[in-house]
């Protein structure tokens, strides 16, 4: 019973209680210096604005900012559906085939590891804006989807492989009826980081677009905001583009919970 | 090399020819263990044997070549003629891992529906299903997970799916080995009485003098790798068997002689095992 408490004794509803209110307290203690600092040090809001000013802006800039955060939202999710689709498509393939894993598997490593920050500004040389931006989304995400993909369809246990030989399994079925379900854990795990990494791909690539004009995402906004020393906006911003991120890894953990919930142990609370 | 009583079958071969018979089976890898060398063995329709021998003695391949899941690199594997013409794939086999093996994101319901569902047989799968976890004592249980269940009902599980297809011939590779004793013991009496009822041939795999003395009506002791028969002894007792023989004189009597003949086996090869 000992090992499943956490390092401090408590009990398991305080424990809950502390968790949601120990980062908010900090939140509000760090929020709170923030705008001491900025009051009694006189600091101009070119320089650094204080929170009460950021959120201001935040409001009464509203109409640009949630335009350009559904700007990015949009490419962010499309990337996202993206290297989903494509990084479990093609962890099936070099599953089904290992002349195609031998002849592409390289690349989508090599993919992966070059910065994108490098790729990006090429990427924007060959392709329409929007397409290059979602590329970029596209290239950041998908291989850890790719390489938690296969992994997991490698890690099925033997028996069950043996039993659906033993009762003459097709292909297929041994695919979809075995593998995949095995696979899902990692999938989701995967699917997690592709989350976040999807945004990033997004910024990036909308900061290497830079002056594009209408119709642009927060990322574009950070930027111009910087070029005319709109400070406050440009934390207005920032802020939302990190409510954006908490928002899609919360969407990914819940959807994981609900499908890993009856039966992975990831998903399972334990009762001690 | 010692070839007693080697492929002499106990007065079992009641109805013809054997179920599945393998003849001089050999089986080596590619890091060169030689698990098999030379193995006959016949399995009568209806009987209940066991394959006994210490760990690493090749009879879990034995076991995995008989069900189609290995080729032997020697010899060959006769099937009685209704058997022979089917595919491996298709042939009327129950097998029962070490492991209960179930595929833990499915309810037991659709677990045990596996095979069913594998071999395109849709059409009443839900009666077979109920029928057979209720011949395993889980009616109760079709719709949990594995993983809510304990390890003894995992294996009923298990020997549920395995029953479900109503194969000919049901392989069990040390299926109770890591279960405690008193649930080995109470699903020893469960598998007795579902042999009894249903007439299945099982050959059974197991390192226990106790269970295989407990269970068979023959029992073929295996030499350490390569796995070779080393004998054969038959258990006389009559079934139904039920705790009063385990504790019998005839039972520890049976054992006497089991584990002496596994005692020899053991010594009779030269060459150490390779690993456990």
């Amino acid at each position: 019973m000992r090992e499943g408490r956490a390092k401090d004794e408590i009990s398991p509803v305080a424990d809950r209680a502390l968790r949601v209110l120990l980062p908010i307290g900090m939140l509000a203690l760090g929020v709170a210096l923030w705008e001491f600092v900025v009051r009694v040090g006189g600091i101009p809001p070119y320089v650094l604005p204080s929170p009460w000013l950021v959120f201001s802006t935040l409001v009464s800039d509203r109409a640009l900012l949630l335009a350009s955060l559904l700007v990015t939202l949009t490419t962010t999710l499309q990337g996202f559906l993206l290297a989903a689709v494509g990084g479990v498509g093609l962890a099936v393939l070099f599953n089904q085939s290992r002349l195609i894993e031998y002849s592409l598997y390289p690349y989508a490593v090599i993919l992966q590891v070059t910065p994108i920050v490098a790729i990006a500004p090429l990427l924007l040389v060959y392709l329409p804006q929007q397409a290059a931006v979602l590329a970029c989304a596209w290239i950041v995400a998908f291989f850890p989807v790719l390489a938690n993909t296969t992994l997991g369809l490698n890690s099925v246990d033997h028996n069950l492989v043996d039993l659906f030989r033993l009762y003459g399994a097709t292909r297929r079925q041994v695919l979809f009826d075995l593998k995949l379900p095995a696979a899902l854990p990692y999938i989701l795990g995967g699917l997690k980081i592709a989350g976040g990494l999807s945004l990033i791909g997004a910024v990036v690539a909308e900061i290497a677009a830079g002056s594009a004009g209408a119709g642009s995402g927060l990322a574009y906004r950070i930027v111009e905001s910087g070029y005319r020393l709109n400070i406050p906006r440009m934390f207005a911003a920032l802020l939302l583009l990190s409510l954006a991120g908490i928002l899609i890894f919360f969407a990914l953990s819940v959807l994981s919970h609900l499908m890993l919930r009856r039966w992975h142990e990831s998903a399972i609370v334990r009762e001690v | 090399m010692i070839r007693c009583d080697r492929n002499v079958p106990v007065d079992l071969s009641k109805s013809g020819p054997p179920v599945v018979a393998l003849r001089g089976v050999g089986k080596s890898f590619a890091n060169r263990v030689v698990a098999l060398e030379r193995l006959d063995l016949n399995v009568w329709p209806g009987e209940f044997v066991s394959l006994l021998g210490p760990s690493g003695c090749g009879k879990s391949t034995a076991l995995r070549i008989i069900a189609g899941l290995s080729e032997p690199t020697r010899g060959k594997v006769e099937w009685r003629e209704a058997q022979a013409a089917r595919a491996a794939g298709a042939r009327r086999i129950g097998f029962v891992f070490q492991e209960p093996t179930l595929m833990p994101w499915a309810t037991v319901a659709a677990n045990v529906r596996l095979p069913l569902k594998l071999a395109g047989l849709a059409r009443d799968a839900t009666a077979r299903v109920d029928a057979a976890l209720a011949r395993v004592g889980l009616s109760g249980f079709a719709p949990s997970y594995p993983r809510e269940l304990s390890g003894g009902m995992k294996m009923r599980a298990s020997i549920a799916r395995a029953l479900v297809t109503e194969p000919d011939l049901l392989l069990m590779d040390e299926p109770f080995a890591a279960l405690d004793e008193i649930t080995r013991f109470r699903l020893n009496n469960d598998l007795l009485g579902l042999w009894e009822t249903l007439g299945k041939t099982v050959v059974f795999v197991t390192h226990s003098v106790f269970e295989s003395v407990y269970l068979s009506q023959r029992i073929v002791v295996m030499t350490r790798r390569p796995g070779r028969v080393f004998t054969e002894l038959s258990v006389d007792a009559p079934h139904p068997r039920d705790e009063s023989f385990r504790t019998s004189a005839d039972y520890a009597g049976y054992c006497r002689r089991v584990s002496e003949a596994l005692a020899r086996a053991s010594a009779a090869t030269e060459e150490p095992p390779a690993d456990s």
